[in-house]
């Protein structure tokens, strides 16, 4: 959900674009430069990957791009931290299996 | 190829907009690298009036201190990159840097570290369940990209961020089902306790997280009661419904790359973790590679502008030669709003601190 009437700040959400990206084959929409993983949060999205050893679920943990927790494929490219990295018009994002596959799968 | 600058800032937060203000008054071809999309730093979420010493904008929002920095930037002597990566640092003189394009060679002939700092985790059952996440992360959600964070969030943590974030999280309207404290006190200002629990929110101290459970994600937290040696009190079990586990536990610098160039590293408990020793203008003992920030000990954003200035200062000072009344003019009164802020109650942690850095390093 997004903020829509906030006592403090204002998003201009109207002047802003919205696009569509695919994740893991579904098309999901978010605005135009927003981070990925904040995209994904607002369409419900929590699990972004699976954890290299224990195989375990992994989110968003820092948002600034610093620990590692939000790694996906991006475009057929993995460990893309998706909090820094901006949404852009048909992005093909995918929840990403431990380290990561060159392939995109 | 390689591009060359004068001084090479890495961190667009306060102490980098910081150092860049004050080296551009005396110098010119100043690069600033930033891996996030907006600059500003921990600064471009503070949607709160600030804390702090008048002359720090105290009461100014902390979004609105960002763009009058920002503002203030001269663009023919600064350029800033967003969304680029400074991933290691060759003596004397060689950053290099990542961004779409690849990597990139960068020279410099001095550099100022302004990496800032990141949150801690804290252990307990399940820490790493999606659904756990620092406070930092929240407010990156919900103040810089409008995304409604959560619906039912535990806080652990009643220092001012704990306390800070929990009421902005409400005026995004989540649901703050209480906020939990291991040790006997309330760490943060009287004030935002006091708000908080005027809007029906428990602050329980003396307790903490024993764990978090849910299926992929979190949905339940068990938290229990901690006796005088922070040791569980069994029978005090107490499960609370959440989605979201706030974690507002302290931030630790990041001095990766400092560490990695060579910088002296030393565990200083009062600067929150490991930092590289510096002098009293900011600089290493790695001569031209400066620190600036919370990534040279955590405190909070004046100090944080303050030790930019101080760093860009002398950065500037080093390349230019210019007037040395001015310089000493201007290190002097620097030094000495460094000095008013680090009295109040709050800053005797990062005095002690700061005080152990500089006498340890002779
Ligand atoms: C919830 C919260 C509330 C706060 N409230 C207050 C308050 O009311 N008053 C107050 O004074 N302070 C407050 N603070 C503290 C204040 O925000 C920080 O102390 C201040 O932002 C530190 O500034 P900095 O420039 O050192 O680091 P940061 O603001 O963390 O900026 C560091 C920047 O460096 C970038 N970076 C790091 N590594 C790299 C790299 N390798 N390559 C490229 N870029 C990199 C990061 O992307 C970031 O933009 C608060 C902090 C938080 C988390």
């Amino acid at each position: 959900m997004r903020l829509k009437d906030h006592p403090v700040l204002d998003f201009k959400f109207e002047e802003k674009k919205k696009v569509s990206f695919i994740f893991n084959g579904e098309t999901l929409y978010g605005y135009e430069g927003e981070p990925i993983a904040a995209a994904l949060h607002d369409n419900g999205v929590r699990v972004l990957r699976r954890s290299p050893k224990l195989n375990r679920d992994r989110g968003i943990f820092c948002a600034i791009g610093k620990c590692s927790s939000c790694l996906m494929n991006v475009n057929g490219i993995p460990n893309i931290k998706t909090c820094v990295e901006p949404l852009k018009e048909g992005d093909i994002v995918k929840y990403q299996d431990k380290k990561g596959n060159i392939r995109g799968d | 190829m390689s591009e060359e600058y004068n001084i090479v800032i890495v961190g667009a937060g306060p102490a980098g907009l910081a150092a860049a203000t004050t080296a551009s008054k005396y110098t010119n071809k100043i690069l600033i690298v930033d891996e996030n999309i907006k600059p500003g730093g921990q600064l471009s979420k503070q949607t709160h009036k600030f804390f702090g010493s008048k002359n720090h904008y105290a009461s100014v929002r902390g979004v609105n201190i960002c763009n009058i920095l920002l503002d203030g930037l001269s663009k023919e002597k600064v350029c800033f990159r967003p969304e680029t990566s400074a991933i290691g640092f060759y003596k004397p003189d060689t950053l290099i840097i990542q961004d779409k394009e690849g990597l990139h060679k960068i020279k410099g002939n001095k550099f100022i570290f302004a990496t800032g700092a990141i949150e801690n985790m804290v252990s307990f059952e399940n820490n790493d369940l999606p659904g756990v996440y620092g406070a930092g992360a929240m407010q990156t959600l919900m103040n810089l990209y409008g995304v409604k964070p959560a619906e039912k969030v535990l806080m652990l943590g009643a220092g001012n961020i704990g306390l800070i974030v929990s009421y902005q999280l409400m005026q995004a309207g989540v649901e703050i089902m209480g906020v939990v404290e291991a040790s006997p006190f309330i760490g943060g200002y009287h004030v935002h306790a006091a708000k908080l629990r005027r809007m029906g929110v428990p602050i329980l101290t003396s307790h903490t997280v024993k764990g978090v459970y849910g299926d992929g994600k979190v949905e339940k937290a068990i938290i229990h009661k901690l006796g005088g040696g922070f040791e569980p009190l069994h029978g005090t079990e107490k499960t609370i419904e959440i989605d979201t586990l706030c974690l507002a536990v302290g931030l630790t610098p990041s001095v990766e790359l400092l560490h990695q160039a060579g910088c002296n590293i030393k565990f200083i408990k009062e600067l929150s973790g490991y930092v590289s020793v510096h002098d009293d203008m900011m600089e290493t003992n790695i001569p031209g590679v400066f620190v600036a920030g919370d990534a040279s000990g955590v405190e909070e954003a004046s100090a944080a502008m303050l030790e930019g200035n101080m760093a860009g200062l002398k950065a500037a000072y080093d390349i230019e030669g210019f007037n040395r009344s001015v310089f000493l003019n201007e290190k002097e009164i620097v030094e000495f709003e460094l000095k008013s802020l680090r009295t109040g109650p709050f800053c005797e942690r990062a005095q002690a601190g700061k005080k152990r850095l500089m006498v340890e390093e002779r």
